[in-house]
């Protein structure tokens, strides 16, 4: 516990940015969980000493560069969440899956509150309810995710 | 690498730390939005992250396009022989088709009172494969593997077998984000093939759905009609087909139709796409606007514009044929009411500098 993982860290990141542009059939694509969040939320919770805004920050800039419609945007979000994370840490780790998980929800709903806002200030709305979804499988995939890193934390540390 | 916070104290100690530090990266994040949306401002950032960006791109597709080359390679002889001989026939088609094309040129040339025939709008085109990523989840938007070392340029024209595809966005050295014109954010000048009626047919966000929201209920509108470019707007030429009219929904208390149109693109299916450069003194050539400025037709197209130095002569039946164009398009006198906000504005600006042709110009004043 007391080394910082780096390797998973930054290994777990760049899997998840790949997760995020894989191409997808259909309805995959509209249900793929914000993977890289995941895992700034994972991160930032578990060693919040070594993993924090900055890389949450850094993370965001990333999905900017490939995915967002305004530079910037996606870097803020995901600042959010490990800014909670961090900040909650604590609370957050000592919870079941089960409740960590509730937490989750309500961060990834946060997070995408924040994109919404944006996409609609900056004059490129997405109306549709479908961009919630993630969210929600976010969510309910994180005790595979939190299982899948753990693994990797006990591995690397 | 990894330690980007502060490495002093424990987690407890440094309650107000993450907090600042959250405000200082949102804050640069909040910059960096608005300098994004001054266009201009981060045109160099892009071209570098589209720079940057395309080597992962490239490797994260590579599984998959390693798959479609295996796919080609291991077919079996027969499946080969069927899609060349389906091809050989397809390409019989055209030609035969194209055979008749110079006799159809100048039987319209002279049909419009032209002294020769003007030479087709589009003068260059390129494939471009598209790479298969995931840019956005809901959003309409494809990637290509062509650039600016392609000679790729932003809001250039982008089409395929059956019709329009889209138009680049974000340019890159090697790569080029295509919007696709059924995103949400697309719209697109169009006329409707029958009437010559225009409008704007706006991204529904769903691939295989355009809306066209402006048209007044009164319009004459048939489900089948096929939607062309009108060559408004400054990115397309006229005349290229871009979707056919599949719902109408006339509801008796509002003012405008709700009407859907499937478009001719395989938008979902293309995995080759083809960009065009235009001949710029065609009659149906868009014509490059600036920012600010009002977008409108070719200036060689208006009628009897101030004879612009004309490098070949097709230059003066291009003016002619614009006339009659022109003329055309007027004729659904419906179009000046609502609709008016979207299409008709361009009329003005390029009647401007030609007082001349009174038909017309009063024609299109009225409002």
């Amino acid at each position: 516990m007391s080394s910082s993982p780096r390797g998973a860290i930054w290994t777990s990141a760049i899997v998840a940015l790949v997760l995020t542009l894989v191409p997808l059939p259909g309805w995959l694509t509209i249900l793929r969980p914000d993977f890289l969040v995941l895992v700034v939320f994972y991160w930032s919770v578990q060693t919040p000493r070594s993993v924090g805004v900055g890389f949450g920050w850094i993370c965001g800039m990333l999905l900017d560069a490939f995915q967002g419609p305004v530079l910037g945007e996606h870097a803020l979000a995901v600042a959010l969440v490990a800014y909670l994370a961090v900040r909650e840490h604590q609370r957050i780790r000592t919870k079941p899956l089960l409740q960590q998980a509730l937490v989750l929800l309500a961060v990834l709903v946060l997070y995408e509150f924040v994109l919404w806002a944006i996409d609609g200030w900056s004059g490129h709305p997405l109306t549709t309810p479908l961009r919630w979804v993630p969210a929600l499988t976010g969510a309910l995939l994180w005790p595979l995710v939190a299982g899948v890193l753990a693994q990797s934390y006990r591995l690397r540390a | 690498m990894a330690g980007f916070g502060t490495r002093s104290g424990s987690p407890h100690s440094r309650g107000g730390s993450p907090g600042f530090r959250f405000t200082l990266y949102a804050l640069l994040s909040v910059v960096i939005m608005v300098l994004d949306q001054r266009m201009d401002l981060l045109e160099r950032a892009r071209f570098l992250l589209q720079a940057l960006t395309y080597p992962v791109e490239v490797s994260v597709n590579a599984p998959l396009a390693g798959w479609h080359w295996l796919e080609q390679a291991f077919t079996s002889r027969q499946t080969l022989e069927a899609e060349n001989r389906q091809l050989r026939t397809r390409m019989r088609d055209l030609e035969v088709r194209t055979l008749r094309f110079d006799a159809l040129a100048r039987e319209n040339a002279a049909l419009l009172g032209l002294k020769r025939a003007v030479p087709p709008v589009a003068e260059r085109w390129l494939p471009a494969d598209i790479v298969d990523i995931d840019l956005s989840r809901l959003r309409q938007r494809v990637l290509i593997d062509r650039g600016t070392q392609n000679g790729v340029y932003r809001n250039q024209a982008v089409l395929d077998d059956a019709g329009v595809v889209g138009q680049t966005m974000h340019v890159g050295p090697w790569s080029a984000v295509v919007l696709l014109i059924t995103d949400p954010e697309h719209d697109l000048p169009v006329q409707i093939a029958r009437t010559g009626f225009r409008t704007i047919a706006v991204g529904t966000g769903d691939p295989n759905a355009l809306a066209l929201p402006y048209l007044p209920a009164n319009a004459d509108v048939r489900v089948g009609d096929v939607l062309v470019t009108s060559g408004l707007g400054g990115v397309f030429p006229s005349g290229y087909p871009v979707a056919r009219i599949t719902q109408i929904h006339r509801a008796a208390i509002q003012p405008m139709n709700q009407v859907l149109a499937k478009p001719f693109a395989h938008l979902q299916t293309d995995r080759a796409v083809m960009l065009l450069w235009f001949r710029p003194d065609s009659p149906a050539a868009p014509v490059h606007t600036h920012e600010g400025q009002l977008r409108s037709g070719n200036p060689a197209a208006q009628p009897l514009s101030p004879p612009p130095p004309p490098p070949p002569p097709a230059c003066a039946p291009a003016s002619g044929a614009a006339a009659s164009g022109g003329a055309k398009t007027v004729v659904p006198g419906v179009s000046t009411q609502s609709r008016a906000a979207q299409a008709v504005p361009a009329a003005p600006a390029t009647v401007k500098p030609t007082p001349v042709a009174p038909p017309r110009t009063s024609l299109r004043h009225h409002p």
